[in-house]
């Protein structure tokens, strides 16, 4: 995943082309616990940088899902809806949650790398 | 203020507990393997629970001490049987809940458990009617369940003839040489055990128990499984400001007292003939959406008519479950309702309780 990018609010972003696939971190999951319950945003619906862009709920909490950088939303992942325990089981690969095409490229500089962000979540965690 | 620690802390630590604070005890939300697996290791086969944060009462007995126990709770206890418990609570006048309690009549005494939040309200309460200030709970004792099918097997490894219990009575038995007293009980919707015993022994006691083949399991969990069983949580479900009558929990008075004078007697009497505004009752939304404490409920036509007091996602029943209290108008099973969550209106009905039943029932078990 080394042209993959992280948030500070624990999402992940892999750009192919102009579009760009996001879910939630491994570590996200684990701090969240068993998630069952998953809301996505609306197919063809623009969203905004560190805006809300869906909901995962744990047996314990609710969680908003922000973007990571702006565009309009492209495809949606309806599986993880359907069966949201499949976020625990494969967070950053399987189990992404939209796609959009994305506003502005240079929002993806914002972003911390792999190395950046596990350092970040140690820290974040501790 | 100093958080408080069970007896079985260090052996929560040693499974990774993940630890909440609870009531002032520092205590164990689930373990490594998580709610949800937690939630289904108890259903499936055992789970062992830490409620030794509970509050354990021990009352001398004696035939005054029976009249004004009698004042306080709506239980007949003139004729609870020896090792007979009840499900019972501590009303104020106006018939709201101070907490919900079990009793048991052991052979010399009463042994009340009490929620570890109320306890020491309880304890000033029921100090007061007996007359008695030295009265005091025994912080000796830890409080253990075994829950789930595989749990009659596993506790009669440790413990023999512990499966002659009947639903809702107990027994003295022992442990290492130590007296313990084990009642056929608990708050999941299996059939378990629940083990009051000395401190000393708690940890070597859950040990034993694991090595039969149980499983340490956290509050995360048991919030779950009571909750799929249709069983309330003190201050959630239940408070000073709901009744028996209003939380549906109107069998737990004893018919021979419904006309007796006990503390909440009157208004008790009062809701049962005129009947009840508000209603505890099921609630499952038609999406997997949880509506959690505090979310509101509303009629067709858009009226506020209640509120949830519990929600979360029934592993079990595969769905999001709810409690709470509805107008009595609105409290008719297959009733629809929407609950508002983050600004949406989701389509749920009302329902019977438990969510989640067995469809077996063991023969001795009087379920």
């Amino acid at each position: 995943m080394s042209n993959t990018k992280f948030s500070k609010e624990h999402e992940w972003i892999t750009l192919d082309g102009e579009v760009g696939t996001i879910g939630i971190t491994k570590h996200a999951t684990e701090m969240l616990g068993d998630i069952v319950f998953a809301e996505l945003p609306e197919k063809g619906s623009n969203v905004e940088k560190d805006g809300t862009a869906g909901v995962v709920e744990s047996t314990k909490a609710a969680s908003d899902v922000y973007t990571p950088v702006s565009g309009e939303v492209v495809e949606i992942n309806q599986s993880i809806v359907d069966d949201p325990s499949k976020i625990n089981a494969d967070p950053e690969g399987g189990a992404w949650f939209f796609k959009l095409k994305l506003k502005d490229k240079s929002e993806l500089d914002t972003l911390m790398n792999k190395e950046e962000y596990d350092k970040f979540a140690k820290e974040s965690s501790s | 203020m100093n958080i408080k620690k069970t007896a079985l802390y260090e052996l929560h630590k040693k499974h990774n507990a993940k630890f909440v604070e609870f009531a002032g005890y520092s205590m164990p939300i689930q373990y490594s393997e998580g709610i949800v697996k937690e939630h289904n290791i108890t259903r499936n086969k055992s789970g062992i629970f830490d409620v030794s944060h509970m509050g354990q009462l021990f009352i001398k007995y004696s035939n005054d001490i029976t009249d004004k126990l009698q004042e306080i709770l709506p239980t007949d206890l003139k004729n609870l049987k020896i090792n007979q418990s009840k499900y019972s609570f501590l009303m104020k006048e106006n018939g709201g809940i101070y907490d919900d309690l079990i009793i048991t009549r052991m052979k010399d005494q009463y042994m009340i458990i009490l929620n570890a939040a109320c306890k020491q309200n309880d304890l000033q309460i029921i100090k007061n009617k007996l007359n008695d200030q030295n009265l005091d709970m025994n912080n000796n004792l830890s409080l253990v369940a075994i829950q789930g099918p595989e749990s009659k097997t596993i506790l009669e490894n440790v413990v023999s003839n512990v499966s002659k219990l009947k639903f809702m009575n107990g027994e003295n038995f022992s442990f290492k040489n130590n007296e313990i007293f084990i009642t056929r009980s608990g708050y999941t919707g299996e059939d378990g055990f629940e083990i009051s015993l000395p401190n000393k022994v708690a940890i070597s006691f859950v040990e034993e128990l694991i090595s039969k083949g149980s499983t340490l399991i956290g509050l995360g969990a048991r919030d779950t499984l009571r909750l799929e069983a249709g069983l309330c949580l003190y201050g959630h479900d239940i408070n000073e400001n709901t009744s028996p009558v209003e939380a549906n929990l109107k069998w737990a008075i004893s018919k021979n007292r419904i006309n007796d004078n006990f503390i909440g007697s009157h208004q008790i009497k009062k809701q049962i003939k005129e009947g009840v505004s508000k209603l505890r009752v099921g609630i499952k939304p038609e999406t997997r959406v949880i509506a959690r404490e505090s979310t509101k409920i509303f009629d067709e036509k858009d009226n506020e008519i209640g509120k949830v007091t519990s929600g979360t996602f029934g592993p079990s029943v595969n769905a999001s479950i709810a409690m709470g209290y509805i107008s009595n108008s609105h409290s008719k099973t297959d009733t629809k309702v929407y609950l508002e969550v983050r600004g949406k209106k989701v389509p749920a009905n009302v329902c019977d309780l438990p969510f989640y039943k067995k469809s077996y029932v063991k023969g001795e078990v009087n379920v």
